[in-house]
């Protein structure tokens, strides 16, 4: 509480940005220790919570006041006028000292209290449960166990404890193999395909700079390709554009050597890396943030952002791997830098792909867990929990929902849940409401202690389920097992404007909505058009 | 003139393409007068297959060894390949083929000889006659009256018969007003907004010439819109040109209203884009949309560099000028281009979709395209002679019909339950204004209609389309009666390119039409348990 100087600034304007003219509403304007909440003369709320805020802007003093302008992590634009400068200033210094906090403590997760005891608290964190999951898939099998090596954290820290590689590799192998590997990540089963007994494996880059090699992680990768009784040779995908593997030589770091290793089939998807992706978001809002463009800066404005051109590779890859495996009955091994950016990107999406348990709600929750949360997508990083270094900010989560709503889009009967619910996702990876999207990975959440001391998020999205359904969801349609989207259509715009526009209507639009609805068009089209078409 | 002397080969084997999705179809391909034929072999139990010949826009043939390959592009866009046994036969086919669908001669096309069963001829064809609106003016306001001064066509070629004109003027001087106006279009009725009294009046350009002549009697027309309207009342009179175009047009005759001569009367300049600029625009998007191998970078510079939503932007933007000037500035609204045969309609047919409830119902919207395109003279026989693939140079095609679906394609996307047609019926109309076995688009004018008793000879696509069986397929099922007008947003940010009519070939469009059916079965079943309509959220 002791950056709040002022609690409380009667007659502030809230302009209307999507009004013709310059409308506002007048109202009051409360600083509390979590939230800003403005009230206007119909007691309408608007709440902002500070760690939803991007950037916060003092303008120049105008003649009814001084603008505040707030710039929200889920795009939404807040543009206030406070009558006094004083008072201006004081919420402006509050809130740059109040959404920015240095210490995990902090967050709202820590303070919040949705009046639940102890065991309600730890069920709600069982909800998913991943041994469940991989259970599941059908693991452990006879070719493919769960391993201790990393029981106690060891040879990987942001990896979890639990871990699946192939029965055939042993011990010294795996750790033979993980100090090869940037971060010691390296290659875990991610998804196991049980009737095609294919699997995703991911991990990181291989330290072979020039000419290294390693014998532990060629015979782990040969383990794995023998994991696959139907097909001996397997894929190894590096989702990042080949210059950028090359450069990593240079620094001992790279890319396997097709000579090297038996069986691997080495390629190159080409995904940009996290500062590439931040850029290219930045240009994006800016371009969709401008009133009054023409159709044609719009559209040279959003081809040069960038912004289409990386979701559409990053689909691509995603496809690449279900493609994999339901033709070709082959493995793949993804891996990127680290293997916790491109790779969680590509290995969640192409198992979504290939599996319908995941286009369910709980389903989806289970594949954000055990493709983002577990395996260590540096969430507090990169949505900027903390203050923090600016560099590591990066919207490669928001890209993966969009890339699922996408999805959504071309498939309008295959999921259960909504875009409302992708939404309500996006605003918690930010909101630091619950624990499940701090800390950088599983060893510093436990480290924090969340379980105890934070919510987890899950259990409140089921409650509100309802909310989130797509009435449209076909779950007995077994032609959706598999998307293969040479079933898919283009102009099933329809519902989902249906929904955007009833909100539109309904309440203030939000940001984010017409964020997304913006580029679609062409975003699709290309997609589509392009590459997902099967052979 | 026999059809037979254009049909080199009656019949010949051959396989069809339909698409990249569906399964080839084989047998015997046959020429008729107006259509191909596919009759496919014993052994397959498929249908017969038909091609209006009509709606063929470009045709392609290939030789090679002792097979040729047709590939016809249509009007509505659909890619076709045939591949046929014989070179002779592939060429024979091609010449027919070619000779057949560009006949010009209207009475024989196949809308003439076209009788489909449980369908009378003459049904429908008066749904929308001008006095059916005018009776619905008169119930609003006493000022306007409906004027048979061209019954004979005699005064404007290109007018109906009977067109509503304020009570004021007497059909003398309409004929003086009609002589100082391009083609006779003088200042006429299109709609009344009763809520603020004002209207919505098209005309063509006034012939003010470089010596800017006057002409009293149009000058009273327009005086009397405003004295009819209510005491006070301004107008706008809304040019489709920049004020340039309009200037330069001074040179060959036409011209502008001049400030002096109307007072009360202000005008605006908003440029259309029309003619052989739109056509072009339509053909490369067209062409952009064909190339599945493009990277998303070359599809987005394509897409900007066709401009076809900007064109789209500028009719929205504009119909919304026309209909904020009536309804928030309580003016009545002039609208003119030069000819005031395109752009004209555009703004006006839109305006109208914007602020009238009733004209977003399926009837409603039918007769809205009857009375403001087909009545109004819209010259279709023209704009629509070839679609985007023609290779003949253009000569008075225009798809502004096309942006006009388009921009409404746009309104019921961004306000999904307003209008309580669907895409099915946008799709449908397009299809038919290009090729079509109804009369309902032929000609360029009702004189032309007349003369070639189309209304009597032919069935009107009204008829046939209510008829249809699928009437799901025209019908949007989350439609809720809106009483407001729809502002729709024209930002670039809210237009969207209309995947349903440019890509429908490229893509197969079943998952859509399963998830449309399955969302009537929501609508219904929900209908059934409430027993009423879900409510409005507007």
């Amino acid at each position: 509480m002791e950056h709040i100087r002022t609690t409380k600034v009667e007659q502030v304007k809230l302009l209307d940005r999507f009004s013709t003219g310059n409308k506002s509403l007048t109202g009051t304007l409360y600083l509390t220790a979590t939230h800003l909440l403005f009230i206007d003369s119909h007691q309408k709320e608007t709440w902002i919570l500070h760690h939803h805020i991007a950037s916060v802007e003092k303008l120049a003093l105008t003649t009814s006041g001084c603008p505040l302008v707030i710039q929200c992590k889920n795009f939404r634009i807040v543009h206030f006028i406070v009558p006094r400068e004083r008072d201006c200033h004081d919420i402006y210094n509050s809130l740059l000292q109040l959404s920015k906090q240095a210490k995990y403590e902090d967050l709202y997760a820590f303070s919040y209290n949705p009046k639940q005891n102890d065991s309600e608290r730890l069920q709600g964190w069982q909800l998913i449960d991943l041994a469940e999951e991989y259970k599941r898939m059908g693991v452990p099998n006879s070719h493919w166990q769960l391993s201790d090596a990393n029981r106690e954290y060891k040879i990987c820290e942001t990896y979890p404890r639990e871990l699946y590689v192939p029965r055939i590799a042993s011990k010294p192998i795996i750790v033979g193999s993980s100090k090869f590997r940037s971060k010691g990540r390296f290659p875990v089963l991610c998804y196991y395909h049980e009737e095609k007994e294919a699997a995703i494996c991911r991990c990181s880059q291989p330290l072979s700079g020039f000419s290294a090699r390693c014998l532990e992680d060629e015979h782990l990768l040969q383990a794995i390709s023998k994991a696959n009784p139907v097909n001996r040779y397997m894929y190894v995908v590096d989702t990042r554009p080949k210059l950028n593997a090359m450069a990593n030589r240079a620094a001992g770091k790279g890319y396997e050597n097709e000579d090297n290793y038996s069986n691997i089939r080495f390629q190159f998807v080409g995904i940009e890396n996290i500062h590439v992706m931040r850029s290219s978001l930045q240009k994006l809002l800016e371009v969709n943030g401008t009133r009054g463009l023409s159709v044609n800066d719009f559209y040279s404005g959003l081809e040069s952002s960038g912004w289409l051109r990386h979701i559409k590779a990053v689909m691509d890859a995603a496809i690449f791997l279900a493609k994999a495996i339901m033709v070709e009955n082959a493995s793949v091994l993804v891996h990127c830098s680290d293997g916790w950016d491109r790779t969680s990107q590509v290995c969640s999406l192409g198992s979504l792909l290939l599996d319908s348990y995941y286009r369910t709600i709980k389903g989806f929750m289970v594949l954000i867990e055990k493709d983002w949360i577990s395996f260590g997508h540096k969430f507090s990083e990169r949505c900027g929990h903390l203050d923090g270094d600016p560099k590591e900010v990066s919207p490669v989560f928001t890209q993966f929902l969009e890339c699922v709503w996408h999805l959504t889009e071309q498939f309008p009967q295959a999921f259960e849940f909504n875009e409302a619910f992708l939404l309500q996702i996006h605003e918690h990876i930010h909101s630091c409401q619950f624990g499940n999207f701090l800390g950088n990975c599983q060893k510093e959440r436990e480290d924090l202690k969340l379980k105890e001391k934070t919510y987890s998020l899950w259990p409140f999205l089921l409650d509100d389920q309802k909310k989130f359904l797509n009435p449209l969801y076909s779950s007995k349609s077994q032609r959706f097992t598999v998307l293969e989207p040479n079933t898919v259509s283009f102009n099933f715009k329809k519902l989902s404007s249906v929904k955007i526009s009833n909100q539109m209507v309904s309440s203030p639009r939000n940001y984010y909505i017409q964020f997304i609805q913006n580029h679609l068009s062409s975003k699709l089209l290309c997609v589509l058009k392009n590459r997902l078409y099967y052979q | 003139m026999e059809f037979s002397e254009l049909i080199r080969t009656g019949r010949a084997q051959a396989e069809l393409l339909p698409g990249p999705e569906e399964p080839p179809l084989r047998g015997t391909l046959c020429v008729t007068g107006h259509h191909l034929l596919l009759s496919p072999g014993p052994p397959s139990t498929a249908d017969l297959w038909l091609l209006l010949l009509r709606s063929v826009d470009s045709i392609e043939k290939r030789v090679a060894g002792d097979s040729g390959t047709i590939t016809l592009r249509c009007k509505d866009l659909r890619v076709l390949q045939l591949d046929i046994e014989g070179v002779e036969a592939t060429l024979d086919i091609a010449r027919s083929i070619e000779a057949l669908s560009s006949l010009e001669s209207v009475i024989t096309s196949f809308p003439f000889f076209y009788r489909p069963k449980g369908l009378r001829l003459g049904d429908a064809w008066h749904f929308h006659p001008p006095e059916c609106y005018y009776k619905r003016v008169a119930r609003e306001t006493n000022a306007w009256r409906l004027s048979e001064v061209n019954q004979d066509f005699s005064l404007c070629p290109s007018y109906p018969r009977a067109v509503i004109v304020p009570r004021a003027v007497d059909d003398d001087a309409l004929a003086r007003s009609a002589r100082f106006r391009q083609g006779g279009r003088f200042p006429v009725l299109c709609y009344h907004h009763a809520p603020s009294g004002t209207v919505l009046l098209r005309s063509s350009q006034p012939l003010t010439g470089p010596q800017k002549r006057r002409c009293a009697e149009d000058e009273d027309l327009l005086r009397a819109v405003l004295a009819g309207a209510h005491p006070g009342a301004r107008g706008f009179i809304v040019d489709t040109r920049s004020a340039q175009a309009a200037k330069q047009a001074r040179m060959t005759g036409g011209g502008t209203e001049a400030k002096a001569a109307y007072p009360g009367w202000k005008r605006l300049h908003r440029p259309l884009e029309r003619g052989r600029a739109l056509q072009e625009s339509f053909v490369r998007l067209v062409e952009a949309c064909g190339d599945p191998e493009q990277s998303m970078d070359r599809w987005l510079s394509r897409l900007e560099g066709c401009r076809w939503l900007a064109h789209v932007k500028e009719a929205l933007s504009t119909a919304c000028l026309a209909a904020q000037g009536m309804e928030r500035e309580g003016a009545c609204i002039l609208v003119h281009g030069a000819e005031g045969r395109d752009s004209t309609l555009l703004v006006t047919s839109l305006a109208q979709l914007i602020l009238d409830p009733l004209s977003r119902t399926i009837t409603g919207f039918q007769e809205l395209v009857e009375r403001e395109w087909i009545q109004a003279g819209h010259p279709f026989q023209l704009r629509c002679a070839h679609s985007a693939f023609s290779h003949a140079r253009p000569k008075h095609e225009a798809p502004t019909f096309l942006l006009f679906l388009d921009c409404v394609w746009q309104l019921g996307r961004q306000f999904p339950l307003s209008l309580e047609f669907g895409e099915g019926l946008l799709l449908a109309l397009f299809e038919h204004a290009y090729a079509s076995p109804f009369g309902t688009f032929l000609c360029n004018s009702e004189k032309e209609r007349c003369l070639c008793e189309v209304r009597t000879r032919t069935h009107s696509l009204w008829s046939g389309l209510n008829h249809l069986k699928e009437q799901r397929k025209l019908r949007n099922p989350l439609y809720v009666l809106n009483p407001l007008a729809i502002w729709p947003s024209v930002e670039p940010q809210s237009l969207r390119l209309w995947q349903g009519l440019f890509l429908r070939w490229t893509r197969p469009p079943e998952s859509s039409e399963v998830a449309w059916e399955k969302v009537w079965q929501i609508v219904t079943e929900r209908e059934k348990t409430e027993g009423s309509q879900p409510t409005a959220s507007t």
